[in-house]
């Protein structure tokens, strides 16, 4: 293999130790004399604490210690780490202390000197409750809001206003939506019939925030002019990340050293120090060192700071003893933050050509018991801004009431706000070609963002910044031989064979950015990478990153992306990443940001390293700075073969120093702290070929092509991996997963007998073909690839199941697709 | 608390246990073999499959006591000589894995899909693999790194 | 996932495990443990004392062989993985087998625990019923047999007596012109049946019905007879006519209902399902 390796296959290099049993995962781990915390959790969605009597389980055998509520209350509350204006933000205790607020809410913990013991323990505690009436129902929690009115009332035409709208860069057009929206009042008037049932007092109609995005007089223009408007309803179910590790987090208190060890399950371990040791144990930031070792996959569930996290950090430094806390299936059910659960109003408005004029949307977003890290971005500004899609649609409104219920907080999952923004407007895409007449792929291509529009403003305040969406979908056309296959269904038809194609022209905004505009929008967090690149003496080099790999493969992506940088073959680099004490500050692994943003922080630190490294060799060579160049590894004066350095002699004398240019400082490193200047936009057009039994609802996957552009490749067969899990993530949310509740708050799907994921046989191989747009604006092109398939799939199952449906009349279903919901809507049909 | 003798890897372990230590628990913590691992409470999602007695099971779905007098293989004992099973070879060769927390009971439940049926279809690899779950790949490369071994193993 | 703690003792015999039970009336057996375990990891069960009978070395209750008569002699003991795999099982048998829950679970499940454990979802009971087996169990007092249609009485519940073991199921032989099928719709996260049907057909010389035995699983609190189903397929020919009337039969059941599948629904499925059994059966008869 030649030594650039970037743009190639190369197999990873964290799969040795992966493949033989050799992973370092967190619950692999153990200390000298440590314990076992088992949290006992509420059974009950909505109850007073009445009492909690930890006499029997402390007096168990081989139980260390028992805390409650009480002992943890003068801990900080779980950090939100975005504000709203107006925002409600509910305290949320480490351990309830006088109310549970949903099933899973910890109330007491044991440490034990083993697991078993610990579990045994935990039933010895007899804790009194005082239930509650919960409220589940998301549209029942906010009955009353006046929002909530507009969403009942969506039949009522809007007064048409003429209004000026003028573009603006995205940070002024979201602080001037914010600006008009005031901090909503409780509502005064008292509502007939019984007390609403509110999950914290503070939130009148269970409302946390309400936020909106887009013109709305000139939405309301734009309907007034439709020829035709498209309403749909549609709930975007609520979903577990189900990483197969489940959460866990080992601390160890160093009584000398007054400091705290943490490995956990983290996808960004500084966020974790951060907010753990500044908001919630109150503990010098320098005393906290969390480590990040192999994770078993996140998908979002590893952001957020967590209960059982802190306690056990808490508990370690009471006990002066390390204690270990490693999630049961079930518990993860019931403690890990869950994703998506809206319900969402909408309308297209199109003229009498089939050209798009508005798209106006009203959503209602669960966001559970309390507000999580990133809750309250999630269901604003990672979806609002999405629902342009890749359509040129020129007035857009969208209002969202964040809405607190007795469920699981909510928060991110794979997508995290943009899977629900794709399939609300691929849906209605879908239903406005059918109520058209138009076939799907044209009303798609009439409406896409051509070419030669980029930079492209949307409505919604995102700037595209490049794109070909007709490439995309032809590609996927040609590959599924469309005509062919609509020729298929037709025939198919007649033999009672209901064959359904399905697309999802998709566009998603990976690696939020920058920095000073999040911050402006309300986010307690910077949006930058860092990398530092040390080169040692010898010429092989340790890379840190600030990104964490929990199953993306950075350690090889990075030594590739560092590797061209420098000239020095993969094998030379260490990455290094998750251990807060050996990086320097980063912000960890989501939205799809570690490659273009992380990435770009070490293609810059690199190129820092490589300036200072060919000044250095010129210095030695005895040449001009601008006539050394690194070729096939070495540092040579061009034109003149025969000179020439290696890293070592460079790295070498960096180190010893004994020969320096006049100035030049001893050492070869150099960090770097990348602030993108922008969203990174990948694109893509997927199509989902699916049958339907007609006897019993089923749903067969027969064919999934995707088509997608990422953006410049670091190693393809890692982007087709990506692609693959998140196509699979998203035909799961489409057709099998549901983190269902009953009236009474307990969560029906609380196991994996009850809770499903796809399993091998229920999924087809995939066909990918790709475009490549490189991203205009970093350094390598990259744009981001982790969460695409969770993004456009749902809706392409769903579109194709719908198609498959139309001879019995079926206009949408909601998700997932289970064979009773399919039967159902046949037979509704009859 | 029993003894037990259980020839784990080749090598004959004795313990005194707890009746109700999961077999998982005794690789894991006793032994230290941490490359069986655990995912869920209720045999689905196969992360813990080892082989016992030749046969794949769950071991968070056997008590150690159970296991006594058996043959123990877990994906620490697969690899012989220092040289990668062609299975861990086809995974590596194929992206078969990402995060690697469900790979090593993959590995070991395909050991057993290709004693059973050394030239399998894709289907039959898929139905095989129901009882392991992996959030990562969507089975896509593991399919394929199985039936890439397969052939691997007919050559042989 | 931690079970709460037990007493162990292992048994060499049934006449040992006769005697432990016994001697501890609270006692579980254990073979496989696929129903116990997940069960006891979860605390939905807490027996006191477990009676390990995995390894009793005993002919009958290994067995998966042909009886004399040409019927089917399956032990306690045998794995799903056996019975699925084994020679001279009838089809419905073997289909069932190979479609729980997955390989590793049919490594160690075997058939006397599941059906001891009688989970309404469970598959063997409508097979049992269908094939109308006879399940062997000993007792302090003897051996006693009890016919399948009498021994699933309720939902987790059985006529075994607390102190009595299932050494064997037997099978008679299906005669000529005769097969059996199974059917099912399993649960999508836990694989077990949300419905399964499953059928035993016998044919006079002209191919008229001259037994049917239909039963269903998954959908009911127990596993039952389709009655209605069967009274109409008797005395006529096995054809696709007569397989949609009889399957669509109203049979009346009282069907359970959860998050994935409504009374309703599973009604319905136990209809197309007892459909498609008896296509399979008619295929096989061919």
């Amino acid at each position: 293999m030649g030594l650039n390796t970037f743009g190639t296959s190369l197999k990873r290099r964290e799969d040795p130790r992966l493949i033989t049993g050799h992973g370092n995962y967190t619950d692999n781990m153990k200390l000298p004399d440590m314990t076992y915390a088992y949290i006992l959790r509420s059974p009950h969605a909505h109850a007073k604490i009445v009492s909690v009597d930890t006499a029997r389980a402390k007096q168990h055998p081989g139980v260390v210690a028992v805390y409650t509520g009480k002992d943890t209350e003068a801990l900080g509350g779980l950090p939100c780490g975005w504000t709203h204006p107006g925002l409600v933000t509910p305290k949320h205790n480490v351990i309830a202390k006088d109310e549970v607020n949903c099933v899973g809410d910890p109330v007491a913990v044991v440490i034990a000197e083993d697991r078993y013991t610990a579990r045994d323990a935990a039933d010895l505690i007899d804790v009194e409750y005082e239930v509650l009436p919960a409220i589940i129902d998301l549209e029942q929690a906010v009955v009353g809001h006046e929002s909530a009115r507009v969403a009942e009332a969506h039949e009522e035409m809007h007064h048409p206003e003429a209004h000026e709208h003028e573009h603006t860069p995205l940070g002024a057009e979201i602080e001037r939506e914010l600006a008009s929206e005031i901090p909503h009042e409780p509502e005064v008037t008292e509502a007939p019939g019984p007390r609403p049932v509110l999950v914290h007092d503070e939130a009148a109609h269970n409302t946390a925030f309400k936020w909106a995005i887009g013109d709305k007089a000139k939405t309301d223009a734009a309907f007034a002019q439709a020829a035709h408007v498209t309403k749909l309803r549609v709930r975007n179910n609520r979903i577990h990340a189900s990483a197969i590790e489940p959460r866990s987090a080992l601390a160890s208190y160093d009584v000398a050293m007054d400091s705290l060890t943490l490995w956990m399950t983290s996808q960004n371990p500084h966020i974790h120090r951060l907010l753990m040791s500044a908001f919630v144990l109150g503990i010098p930031e320098h005393k906290l060192r969390v480590i990040a070792p192999d994770v078993g996959g996140g998908f979002g569930s590893k952001i957020f700071v967590y209960n059982d996290e802190v306690i056990v950090c808490w508990a370690s430094k009471q006990l002066g003893r390390p204690v270990k806390w490693t999630s049961e299936r079930r518990e993860a059910y019931m403690s890990d933050s869950h994703g998506r659960d809206h319900v969402s109003h909408a309308e297209l408005a199109t003229d009498a050509d089939g050209k798009i004029l508005g798209l106006r949307v009203h959503t209602l977003a669960n966001l559970g018991a309390y507000l999580t890290l990133f809750a309250t971005a999630v269901p604003t500004y990672l979806y609002g801004t999405l629902l342009s899609g890749e359509y040129n649609i020129p007035a857009i409104h969208c209002e969202v009431l964040g809405v607190l219920t007795n469920t699981v907080p909510v928060d991110a999952v794979r997508g995290a706000g943009r899977p629900e923004a794709t399939f609300l407007v691929e849906r209605l895409m879908d239903t406005a070609a059918r109520e058209l007449n138009v076939d799907p792929v044209e009303f798609r291509r009439k409406n896409f963002v051509k070419p030669d529009q980029f930079p492209f403003q949307t409505a919604v305040a995102l700037q595209y910044d490049s794109g070909n969406y007709d490439a995309t979908l032809d590609k996927a056309l040609e590959l599924i031989d469309y005509k062919k296959l609509r020729r298929e269904q037709a025939d198919g038809r007649k033999h009672g064979k209901y064959i359904g194609i399905g697309f999802s022209t998709y566009i998603e905004a990976c690696g939020l950015a920058p920095s000073s505009l999040v911050g402006a929008l309300g986010a307690g967090a910077g949006q930058w990478e860092s990398a530092l690149v040390r080169v040692m003496p010898t010429g092989t080099v340790n890379v840190y990153s600030g990104s964490h790999s929990h199953g993306q493969g950075h350690d090889t992506t990075f030594a590739q992306i560092a590797s061209r940088e420098l000239g020095i073959p993969v094998e030379n680099f260490n990455i290094i990443h998750g251990d807060t004490d050996a990086l320097p500050y980063g912000w960890g692994t989501y939205g799809s940001r570690s490659a273009a943003v992380g990435g770009s922080a070490i293609v810059t630190a690199a190129r820092r390293v490589k300036d200072k490294a060919i000044k250095l060799a010129a210095h030695l060579l005895e040449a001009n700075e601008a006539d050394v160049e690194i070729s096939d590894g070495k540092f040579m004066v061009k034109g003149v073969p025969s000179k020439a350095k290696s890293w070592l002699d460079v790295a070498l004398m960096a180190h010893l120093a004994h020969n320096l240019p006049p100035g030049m400082e001893p050492g070869l490193e150099f960090s770097a702290f990348y602030d993108p200047s922008n969203f990174t936009y990948p694109f893509g057009a997927h199509v989902c070929v699916s049958e339907v039994n007609a006897d019993t609802g089923e749903v067969k996957i027969l064919r999934y092509v995707a088509v997608d552009d990422v953006g410049t490749q670091i190693n393809p067969m890692i982007v087709n991996g990506q692609l693959h899990g998140g196509i699979a993530h998203g035909i799961g949310q489409a057709l099998y997963e549901e983190a269902a509740y009953n009236e009474d708050g307990q969560l029906l799907a609380a196991t994996m007998m009850d809770y499903a994921l796809p399993k091998a046989s229920y999924l087809p191989s995939f066909e990918l073909a790709h475009t490549v747009t490189p991203c205009p604006h970093n350094p390598t092109g990259v744009k981001g690839v982790g969460e695409a398939g969770a993004i456009a799939a749902p809706a392409a199952v769903a579109n194709s199941v719908v198609d498959a449906l139309a001879p019995f009349g079926v206009m949408h279903l909601d998700m997932p697709l289970t064979p009773e919901k399919v039967w159902r809507a046949m037979q509704e049909a009859k | 608390m029993a003894q037990v003798e259980i020839n784990v890897n080749g090598k004959l372990r004795k313990a005194d246990v707890d009746p109700r230590l999961l077999l998982v628990h005794f690789l894991r913590d006793n032994l230290n073999l941490t490359g069986t691992n655990v995912g869920c409470d209720t045999s689905q999602c196969g992360a813990c499959t080892v082989l016992l007695d030749d046969k794949t099971v769950k071991s968070c779905t056997v008590l150690t006591v159970m296991a006594h007098g058996s043959q123990v293989t877990t994906i620490e004992g697969l690899s012989q000589n220092g040289k990668l099973h062609a299975l861990q070879q086809a995974f590596w060769d194929n992206h078969g894995l990402q995060c690697g927390y469900c790979t090593s009971g993959m590995i070991m439940t395909a050991t057993e899909i290709l004693k059973n049926n050394p030239n399998p279809t894709e289907d039959d690899v898929r139905h095989n693999l129901d009882g392991n779950l992996c959030r990562c790949t969507g089975y896509h490369n593991i399919v394929k790194s199985v039936l890439a071994a397969a052939e691997t193993m007919r050559g042989a | 996932m931690f079970p709460s703690s037990f007493d162990y003792q292992r048994a060499n015999s049934v006449q040992e495990a006769l005697a432990l039970l016994s001697q501890h009336p609270d006692a579980k057996l254990i073979a496989g443990g696929h129903s116990l375990l997940p069960a006891m990891k979860l605390r939905l069960a807490t027996p006191p004392m477990l009676i390990d009978i995995s390894k009793i070395d005993d002919f009958t209750m290994n067995a998966v062989s042909p009886t004399r008569d040409g019927g089917t002699l399956i032990g306690a003991l045998a794995t799903h993985a056996k019975i699925a795999g084994g020679q001279f099982v009838p089809f419905a048998l073997q289909t069932a087998a190979s479609l729980i829950g997955d390989m590793q679970v049919r490594n160690m499940g075997t058939i006397g625990g599941s059906i001891a454990h009688a989970d309404p979802a469970a598959d063997y009971p409508a097979v049992l019923l269908a094939l109308g087996a006879e399940i062997h169990v000993e007792g302090p007092n003897g051996a006693r047999v009890i016919a399948a249609d009498d021994f699933f009485t309720d939902l987790f519940t059985t006529a075994l007596q607390p102190n009595e073991i299932v050494v064997s199921i037997r099978i008679r032989p299906a005669g000529t012109r005769a097969a059996s099928a199974y059917a099912k719709h399993p649960h999508p996260a836990s694989g077990f049946a949300v419905a399964g049907v499953a059928v035993a057909i016998a044919a006079n010389p002209d191919r008229t019905v001259s037994t049917a035995r239909v039963a269903v699983t998954g959908a009911c609190a127990k596993a039952q007879r389709l009655s209605a189903t069967e009274n109409a397929l008797m005395g006529k020919p096995l054809n696709a006519d007569n397989i949609q009337a009889a399957a669509m039969t109203d049979n009346m059941l009282d069907c359970l209902s959860d998050q994935y599948a409504s009374a309703e629904y599973r009604a319905h499925l136990s209809r197309i399902l007892a459909r498609n059994a008896l296509t399979t059966v008619l295929e096989r008869m061919q």
